[in-house]
């Protein structure tokens, strides 16, 4: 590779817009005219572009190409957009396949959108690759901008050459005013107290302030990348626990995955009452509206979690009333308030009664998550359990059996063994009725009387250990757009050449007050200045 | 200059790239279940249901072990059972027996499917379904051929097994005579 | 107590609402009104510019003791259901004109700017002002931190969208038909479908209109009340009201859901009545919108406008990531234990970032200035604007809004 050499003799990578050493455009065609100059990235050489032979440079040039990250960020946009059409799969409000939720509400346009994918849009693999294509594009453009810029920034002279001055967007040429020595350092002295660093050569001297502005790009893509990090680390095992668990009411149940116990001390719904809200804003449909579930939850370790299945021993390690937007935190387990089952049949509060005479024998209690195989009634009486099923059905051979494995709807049969019924009287029990065996004189019958109710918390169990990288990256980037945003890197130039000043002055943003800030500082010197801002365009306003 | 720039990139690609790839790896394609074939099956304890006793899956070395996880809510466990307790009558006394887990049911319940499907081997009661958890079942019924050594062999996520597949893979953990 | 202050909230935020209106005449004046008789036209100006900013001020302070005194009034900060959040961004873009206009000084900016905040507080009172209980989940001070914050961002931007659209007004050659000028047209139109549906919105709730309609949705029948006369009927329905207005026409099949109808029946009478003002004004100037408004700016610096405009969106960029996304995943991570679930809010808040992103990329790399970027500024508040309206009302999700209006 052969470098370039400018007119004032210093030898530039290949790529070099604006001369290292002096500003002067080195192309032909640029020198010529007069336009304002593109002083992105200083004019530097950008490595992408000066080397384009293997693939790893095709590769490279690809992603440090910000017209595709562009392209790339669209595609992600409208594709987003269009996954919000309709709902995505985890969010379908009705238990059905996703297969036939769509085609069903939304029609023709629904099966295509299922069909297409986009039900399950954000887990897709075309949709994540471009996510991460988007965190090469990243690093890659990055480095490739960084780099050169802080070189150039770093190797800039105070002097430049005239054509890089007169075509600065801001400039002003004036002739030599008097004493312009010390002039010239009184300027110094006001651009000093206005927080610029000054570097002087003789009669010229370069202002500069907020450099580390420029840096904020750069700064907030790291801080992307470290986000993006932390994104990918939730995927590798361990650094992510999404379980859950129902605990009624006394209950204590191990939290799944964990070596952990979780107790619920009770359940709360709590509604809005009148005393809540100022009056007469809107209360009467405040019935039924819920201001609070809670959960007053007891963690336990199991300190014998060695050997799975064997009796546990806990111990209390943490305890919280679990609310929305508090959950219960030890160590980096989390316990989130996230379902409820209010008032749930917990247990059936039973009478046996002679159906003959009417007598009422005993009472007893069916615990419907724990019950007994005997309850005895009196010294003569007991009732056995011969079958329970929870979720009752029939098979479709018209045998019982259970839908699943919660009390939803209860099904026994019970036998009596009383000195009436030595040999038992069979019954079947649901909720709220029976039913003696068919073709029998039943001498016992039952009464329900209200049963006992419980509360069914829903609680989402979390473990993120990625969280503190993604908060660190967030924070990275945040730092870096207000460094790039709200601070500006600023120029002026001041160069005296035989009985010319030739002032110039560059901003990445915020022309407005650079403009004023020269002026001002001029004034202060008292001389007469009369700024040229060179429209962007290449049109002169005044 | 340019071999060193060329490298540079290599690099950083490279690294990227096998970020990225272990990340996916991770979460896509290597298998993280808890139990795989032909490791050694992770060793619990649990009650019997019949006598309240103790069973202790390392200290059946030098049986074969069929462990079958099912609920009795689950028609193809239903279904598979007489399957089962027929290759249990029929391995019992060559080294090999078959042991359910029932995934947090009652007593009640369990016994009375017990007496209804004639069921002889005996089933633990995963009452809190920790191990239902250990080993992280999802579908059920889920079987594991568990080796004379307690190494699993074979893993069947789903049933009804036929006679015939149980047979097979029994002959697979067959301790040697 | 707490009624007496509401009720002292709804006026203050009604004074705010005159005086943000007549702000903006100040300041249409401030330019317009200069060659009126012999006067100085700096001067004119000047004196004009300052008192529109005073009076936008006094609008700000007005509109900030709406905000207090509701918030002491109803126990929590007014930013839980659609009115108080449109309210509430209404003044953020008033509070981001004064910061802009403490820099630029540009009176002009005033006249397209503090019509988007009067706009904006009329379109709240087109929701119900009731005031809302918390729900478990909104009971957390990053209600407080990640609305005010998010609404700040998009106030600013809503700043440099009336900027961009001043340069499309101040540049675009009305001379010519070309597409920027039926597009700037098209633009101008669709403020005035606002400006309908609010005017709609707002007559026939004065006139207490009411079309009940009985259909059947699943087998279980359901009544929907129609507040507009009905143009697009629920399909298969039966009109229960007597006096109401009889639709012209079925909503379509493959609308589904109790509201689909109703809220097509919006969109057409928002869309009929913006239509409607075009062409009165068309006919009352009988010039294009564009045309009409472009001598206003004509001695505006177009590299200014710009200039504004892109720092608005600069300025804007960081504090909406902050308060849209960073603060959002913060809460979503303390509530939910996820602090990102693909919830259409969330998306929506990515894409209007991701649209900006876009804008800054194509402007500081890409040199995409004056014209082009003033279009990514009109087209990226749209984008917050269908994220407020239409992710709010029409896509269902997490945000509780959705169950207002």
């Amino acid at each position: 590779m052969n470098n370039v050499k400018c007119e004032c003799g210093h030898a530039n990578p290949v790529g070099t817009v604006l001369c290292e050493a002096c500003g002067n455009p080195l192309l032909e065609e640029i020198k010529q005219g007069d336009s304002p100059l593109d002083m992105r990235y200083e004019g530097a050489a950008r490595r992408s572009q000066t080397y384009n032979k293997s693939i790893i440079d095709k590769v490279w040039n690809f992603f440090s190409s910000v017209k595709i990250a562009v392209y790339m960020i669209v595609i992600v946009l409208v594709a987003s957009i269009v996954g919000t059409i309709f709902p995505q799969e985890v969010y379908i409000p009705v238990p059905k396949p996703a297969s036939i939720f769509y085609e069903e509400t939304y029609g023709f346009i629904g099966k295509i959108y299922y069909l297409l994918g986009f039900h399950n849009l954000f887990s897709s693999w075309w949709y994540v690759l471009l996510l991460l294509m988007i965190g090469i594009s990243l690093v890659v453009c990055s480095l490739d901008r960084m780099i050169p810029l802080y070189k150039a920034l770093k190797k800039q002279k105070v002097k430049h050459s005239i054509n890089f001055l007169t075509r600065q967007r801001l400039k002003a040429e004036v002739s030599v005013p008097a004493e312009w020595g010390s002039k010239l350092d009184q300027l110094q002295g006001f651009l000093k107290k206005r927080r610029y660093d000054v570097r002087r050569e003789g009669d010229s001297l370069l202002a500069e302030k907020g450099r580390f502005s420029r840096w904020g790009p750069y700064i907030n893509h790291i801080g992307l990348i470290i986000f993006l990090i932390g994104a990918l680390m939730r995927l590798v095992p361990g650094y992510y626990l999404d379980q859950y668990v129902w605990v009624k009411d006394g209950e204590t149940k191990k939290v799944p995955e964990t070596p952990y116990y979780v107790k619920s001390e009770g359940f709360t719904i709590d509604f809005y009452e009148k005393e809540d809200l100022p009056e007469g804003a809107g209360l009467d449909n405040l019935q039924g509206v819920i201001k609070q579930y809670q959960t007053k939850a007891v963690l336990y370790e199991n300190v014998n979690a060695g050997l799975p299945g064997s009796e546990p021993k806990l111990q209390e390690v943490a305890r919280h009333d679990i609310i929305v937007n508090h959950p219960l935190k030890y160590n980096d387990l989390q316990l989130f308030q996230s379902g409820q089952r209010p008032k749930a049949i917990a247990a059936l509060n039973m009478t046996l009664v002679n159906e003959k005479t009417g007598d009422k024998i005993g009472k007893f209690k069916i615990d419907l998550y724990n019950p007994q195989s005997e309850y005895k009634i009196n010294d003569t009486t007991t009732i056995k359990m011969l079958e329970y099923y929870p979720d009752f059905e029939f098979t479709k051979d018209k045998k019982p059996t259970t839908k699943s494995p919660n009390p939803d709807n209860p099904a026994f049969v019970l036998n009596v063994i009383s000195p009436q019924t030595p040999n038992g009287e069979k019954a079947w029990l649901f909720l709220g009725s029976y039913l003696p065996a068919p073709g029998t004189e039943n001498i016992f019958g039952y009464e329900f009387s209200m049963p006992d109710l419980t509360n069914i918390t829903g609680l989402m169990v979390r473990k993120d250990k990625s969280l503190p990288v993604i908060y660190f990256g967030c924070f990275i980037s945040m730092l870096g757009l207000v460094m790039g945003f709200y601070w500006q890197h600023r120029r002026i130039w001041i160069q005296t050449e035989r009985s010319l000043v030739y002032v110039a002055g560059h901003t990445n943003k915020n022309w407005f007050g650079l403009k004023n800030e020269v002026l001002d500082v001029f004034k202060k010197a008292s001389i007469p200045v009369s700024l040229v801002e060179h429209g962007k365009d290449g049109k002169k306003v005044d | 200059m340019n071999r060193s720039r060329t490298w540079m990139r290599l690099i950083i690609l490279g690294v990227i790239f096998v970020g990225i790839s272990v990340a996916l790896y991770n979460a896509f394609i290597k298998d993280t279940a808890a139990v795989q074939a032909n490791e050694l099956a992770p060793d619990f304890i649990l009650k019997t249901l019949e006598d309240n006793q103790e069973f202790q899956l390392s200290k059946q070395a030098g049986k074969g072990i069929v462990l079958n996880f099912w609920g009795t809510w689950c028609a193809p466990c239903r279904e598979e059972m007489p399957a089962l307790e027929k290759m249990h009558q029929e391995f019992k006394d060559k080294g090999v027996e078959v042991i359910g887990v029932n995934i947090g049911e009652s007593d009640v319940t369990v016994e009375s499917f017990r007496d209804t499907y004639h069921i002889s081997f005996p089933i633990l009661m995963d009452r809190k379904r920790e191990i239902t958890q250990l080993y992280e079942i999802g579908p059920i019924p889920t079987t594991y051929f568990i080796d004379s050594d307690g190494v699993v062999k074979k893993i069947v996520i789903g049933g009804p097994m036929a006679e015939k597949t149980i047979k097979e893979n029994i002959t697979q953990i067959l301790p040697q005579q | 107590m707490g009624r007496k202050l509401i009720e002292l909230s709804s006026n203050l935020l009604l004074v705010a609402f005159i005086l943000y209106i007549v702000a903006s005449f100040v300041f249409a004046i401030s330019v317009t009104g200069k060659r009126w008789g012999k006067r100085d036209e700096q001067a004119h100006k000047q004196r004009f510019g300052s008192i529109g900013f005073g009076i936008t001020i006094v609008a700000v302070l007005a509109h900030a003791s709406y905000i207090i005194t509701r918030w002491i009034g109803q126990g929590h900060i007014p930013t839980s259901n659609m009115f108080e959040f449109i309210a509430f961004l209404a003044f953020s873009i008033a509070v981001a004109f004064v910061i802009i206009y403490l820099v630029y000084r540009v009176p002009i900016l005033g006249a397209f700017a503090i019509p988007v905040v009067f706009i904006m507080i009329a379109y709240a009172s087109v929701f119900p002002r009731t005031v809302t209980p918390l729900i478990p989940a909104l009971q957390s001070y990053w209600l407080k931190i990640h609305v005010t914050t998010a609404a700040a961002g998009e106030g600013i931007f809503a700043v440099g969208f009336a900027a961009g659209l001043m340069y499309l007004v101040r540049t675009i050659d009305q001379s010519k038909n070309s597409r920027s000028r039926r597009w700037l047209e098209g633009t101008l139109t669709l403020v005035l479908m606002l400006v309908g549906f609010i005017i709609t919105s707002v007559v026939f709730n004065a006139m207490d209109y009411k079309a009940e309609f009985e259909l059947n949705i699943d087998n279980t029948k359901s009544v929907v009340e129609y507040k507009m006369p009905a143009i697009a009927g629920p399909q298969n329905a039966v009109l229960l009201s007597d006096s109401a207005m009889k639709p012209w026409f079925d909503a379509p099949g493959w609308m589904k859901g109790l509201n689909a109808a109703k809220k097509l029946n919006t969109v057409i009478w928002s869309v009929l009545s913006g239509l409607g003002l075009y062409v009165l004004l068309r006919l009352l100037f009988r010039k294009r919108l564009g045309q009409l408004l472009q001598p206003a700016l004509s001695d505006l610096d177009p590299e200014m406008i710009d200039e504004i405009s892109y720092r608005a969106i600069a300025i804007g960029y960081p504090v909406f990531t902050l308060g849209a996304l960073i603060f959002a995943m913060i809460w979503a991570a303390e509530a939910w234990g996820r602090f990102w679930g693909w919830d259409p809010k969330e998306v929506w808040a990515l894409i209007t970032w991701l649209f900006y992103t876009a804008y800054l990329h194509l402007r500081l790399s890409k040199g995409w200035i004056g014209e082009k970027s003033a279009w990514l500024a009109v087209l990226g508040f749209i984008v917050v604007m269908v994220t407020l309206v239409f992710v709010n009302l029409v896509i269902v999700g997490l945000h509780s809004y959705a169950q207002v209006g």
